[in-house]
């Protein structure tokens, strides 16, 4: 018969490394009713028979947070056949107190002291016989990191769960109902600190080796003037090495984010050729060859390019996480982001906002608090983006060219964080009405992370998001594909007369039709017309789409005779700069080029006059730069929203708050800039 | 006095907490409990939070929170 086996302790007390070593890769995440915590669950590699679950870390099994009532729930209602409490040997005290607390329930438990070699260096000594007697449990010693004690462990769970071994009854076990919760939690105390009297001999060593490594460390990253600059250098590192194309301010060497994720764009890039090869070949229709190259290889490829970026990320930060430094961030930030209503540790998400809001959203995950986690995912969204720049820096240079354009720039990542500020402000004040997060947090001592561990952290991170949120991405690319390339037309056989093809024009398309129902809407923000809302639309798929779109929409305004004119004064080096091969001018991708190489770095001052006139002033202009900069993130920053709230309910109640402060900030814009200019 | 007056280095004993519901039983839990000696190490550098060191190990905790715990010297 299988047997559930329920893994308890403290945060950092090594619980996760413990569950990694029992179930190696046979691990799945899933998550508990309700709540955004993960659920994670494997079988024991040794003894298939073994089902592992990972409970929350928790301080205490008292009914208060998420997981304190998951852990408290599973262990009382569950009853799983055993309890696995990893304690961490140098905080004995406070480590036992939920020890005592999960004996108390009366389950099978088996107590694994972790951290030894740490408590050797202190040359404290324990003694488990003693322990085991006290508790009537069986005590096991752990190197969590180098996988020692583990086997012994699993064993002596064994033995607690056939010799149907059960924790002795102690005294303070039965004041539980009858005393007040100070005398509760002190009589608790006591008891263990009896206990740890009678069982550890402190060794001779004043000033343990450990403890000063911490402190000389937090000498510099807690340092009331060095913590600052240490943490910001910190910051841009993480930052450069995702998301830099000149890392370490070396011009032209990628970052390991952006050097693996060209390398995959380059491959996806070579595999599209080659299956567009095949289907021209094979005869494919050409509505079945869009379906397969623009529709689900561009989807699956928008999945694949952000997995890079992810990994990098995360594996930074599990780092960080891992090593002790993210205790100190929400320790050295916490004070300026509880005025804006999030705690410090929002900082590294919002920050990676700047950089792409997917391996952002993903990385809310290390935050420990549900209220943080969800406002943050939110506010990601409203980051500008790598992505977005494009469409900024389109439209500053189109709209902006005699007027200051860094300023419009620094207006608009402004306006990113006064928006974010005021939102998260409301969300506090109308959803969790002005309820604090107690910020009492361990401040673990530094520990070199093991490369097993933060490996396992990024590989499982990509792992959900390709299943989580790779079907999110790929069904919402293969929707906007279908409505920009079909209408009624497609189906009646008229297309396929007039044009040879089922498929439509964009300029007739579903999604044309959409955005023509749809732009009245905007009138009050300026851009009331069809095609700058289908820009908006396809702005979804990924943002700088945005820009490829009205390159497409706005089509005549780059017809042939123009682009000849734009490129005629171009030396051949100028050329092929711009990306023409060999550097002679080629009519067939100059519309291409020109959107890639002039219109997304703002190159061209001159061109698109319709779209001017569908955007008639400057305020409109700026108003339609917000609105992108607000509403709805792309399908794969959604995705990834669906993977860490865990509810679509929510993930849609966020998108509906993202469209509506786009949509109120879109309009505030141009109307007070009718008022001023 | 409270936690929250106590200066960087100072050692004092828990007298009593001051609060109720889950921000007590979040202090209690965490090992600060009447009659226990706690030292306070640091303050962070914008002015909170504060790290104390309590039952071997390091806390940290806003002055709000500080305040709330009383402590004699």
């Amino acid at each position: 018969m299988p047997y559930t086996i329920a893994l308890a302790g403290n945060p950092n007390s090594g619980k996760t490394t413990v569950f990694n070593t029992l179930t190696g890769s046979r691990q799945h995440v899933g998550n508990w009713p309700g709540v955004t915590v993960d659920k994670k669950e494997g079988v024991y590699r040794k003894d298939r028979q073994m089902n592992i679950v990972d409970l929350p870390g928790t301080y205490s099994l008292s009914p208060y947070s998420a997981e304190e009532v998951i852990a408290h729930d599973f262990i009382v209602k569950q009853r799983p056949d055993c309890v696995i409490d990893i304690i961490d040997g140098t905080s004995l005290e406070r480590n036992l107190y939920l020890a005592l607390q999960i004996m108390e329930t009366g389950v099978p438990t088996v107590l694994g002291i972790n951290m030894m070699d740490e408590v050797a260096l202190r040359n404290d000594h324990i003694d488990f016989k003693r322990l085991e007697a006290e508790f009537g449990v069986e005590v096991v010693p752990l190197e969590a990191r180098s996988g020692k004690g583990i086997d012994a462990l699993m064993e002596a769970v064994k033995r607690t769960i056939e010799g149907n071994r059960l924790p002795k009854r102690l005294a303070v076990y039965d004041l539980a109902t009858k005393v007040d919760e100070d005398t509760l939690a002190d009589k608790r105390y006591s008891c263990i600190t009896e206990v740890v009297q009678a069982s550890v001999r402190h060794g001779s060593k004043t000033g343990p080796a450990h403890i000063s490594i911490t402190d000389r460390i937090d000498r510099v990253l807690t340092h009331k003037i060095w913590a600052l600059p240490a943490f910001a250098f910190i910051m841009y590192f993480m930052f450069a090495a995702t998301f830099s194309e000149n890392f370490l301010f070396v011009k032209g060497l990628p970052s390991p984010g952006i050097a693996l994720a060209s390398l995959v764009e380059t491959l996806w890039g070579s595999l599209t050729d080659v299956v567009s090869t095949l289907l021209s070949s094979a005869g494919a229709a050409d509505w079945a060859y869009s379906l397969i190259i623009s529709g689900i290889m561009e989807g699956l490829g928008a999945v694949l390019g952000f997995l890079p970026l992810i990994l990098v990320l995360y594996v930074l930060m599990s780092f960080l996480e891992d090593s002790g430094y993210m205790a100190r961030v929400a320790f050295v930030m916490d004070r300026l982001f509880r005025k804006f209503g999030l705690s410090g540790r929002s900082f590294i998400p919002l920050l990676m906002g700047f950089g792409c809001s997917v391996p952002a959203i993903m990385a809310t995950r290390t935050l420990d608090n549900e209220k943080d986690r969800r406002i943050t995912t939110l506010l990601c969204g409203f980051m500008p983006c790598g992505a977005k720049l494009t469409i900024f820096i389109m439209f500053v240079s189109t709209f902006f060219s005699s007027g200051n354009k860094t300023l419009v720039l620094f207006f608009i990542y402004m306006l990113s964080l006064s928006v974010s500020v005021v939102v998260s402000l409301l969300i506090n004040k109308i959803a969790y009405k002005g309820e604090t997060s107690n910020f009492l947090m361990e401040l673990p001592q530094y520990r070199l992370p093991t490369l097993r561990s933060v490996g396992i952290h990024g590989y499982e991170k990509v792992k959900g998001f390709i299943q989580k949120a790779g079907t999110v991405i790929l069904a919402a690319t293969i929707l906007i594909w279908a409505l920009s390339n079909f209408n009624f037309s497609s189906f009646n056989g008229n297309n396929q007369r007039q044009y040879g093809t089922p498929l439509a024009p964009i300029e007739s398309s579903f999604l044309a039709s959409v955005g023509k129902a749809v732009a009245p809407i905007f009138i009050p923000a300026g851009f009331g017309e069809w095609r700058p809302t289908v820009g908006i639309a396809t702005g979804w798929i990924a943002k700088e789409m945005v820009v490829v779109t009205l390159a497409q929409l706005y089509a005549e305004d780059i017809n042939e005779t123009y682009l000849a004119q734009y490129f005629a004064d171009a030396s051949p080096d100028e050329l092929s700069e711009y990306g023409f091969e060999d550097g002679i001018y080629d009519s067939e991708a100059a519309s291409d080029i020109y959107t890639e190489a002039v219109l997304m770095t703002g190159g061209d001052a001159h061109g698109l006059p319709t779209l001017k006139e569908d955007i008639p002033t400057r305020q409109a202009a700026l108003a339609y730069m917000a609105f992108n900069l607000l509403c709805m993130p792309c399908f794969a920053a959604v995705g990834a929203m669906r993977r860490e709230l865990k509810s679509w309910r929510r993930t849609f109640g966020q998108v509906g708050i993202q469209m509506l402060t786009a949509y109120i900030v879109a309009v505030a814009i141009h109307m007070l800039g009718n008022l001023l200019f | 006095m409270t936690l929250g007056d106590l200066r960087p280095g100072e050692k004092a004993k828990v007298v009593s907490i001051g609060t109720t519901g889950a921000m007590r039983q979040r202090i209690l839990d965490m090992g600060v409990t009447p009659n226990v000696q706690v030292q306070l190490i640091k303050i962070a550098p914008l002015g909170d939070p504060v790290e104390i060191t309590v039952r071997g190990y390091q806390l940290s905790l806003r002055k709000s929170e500080a305040s709330l715990i009383v402590v004699e010297k």
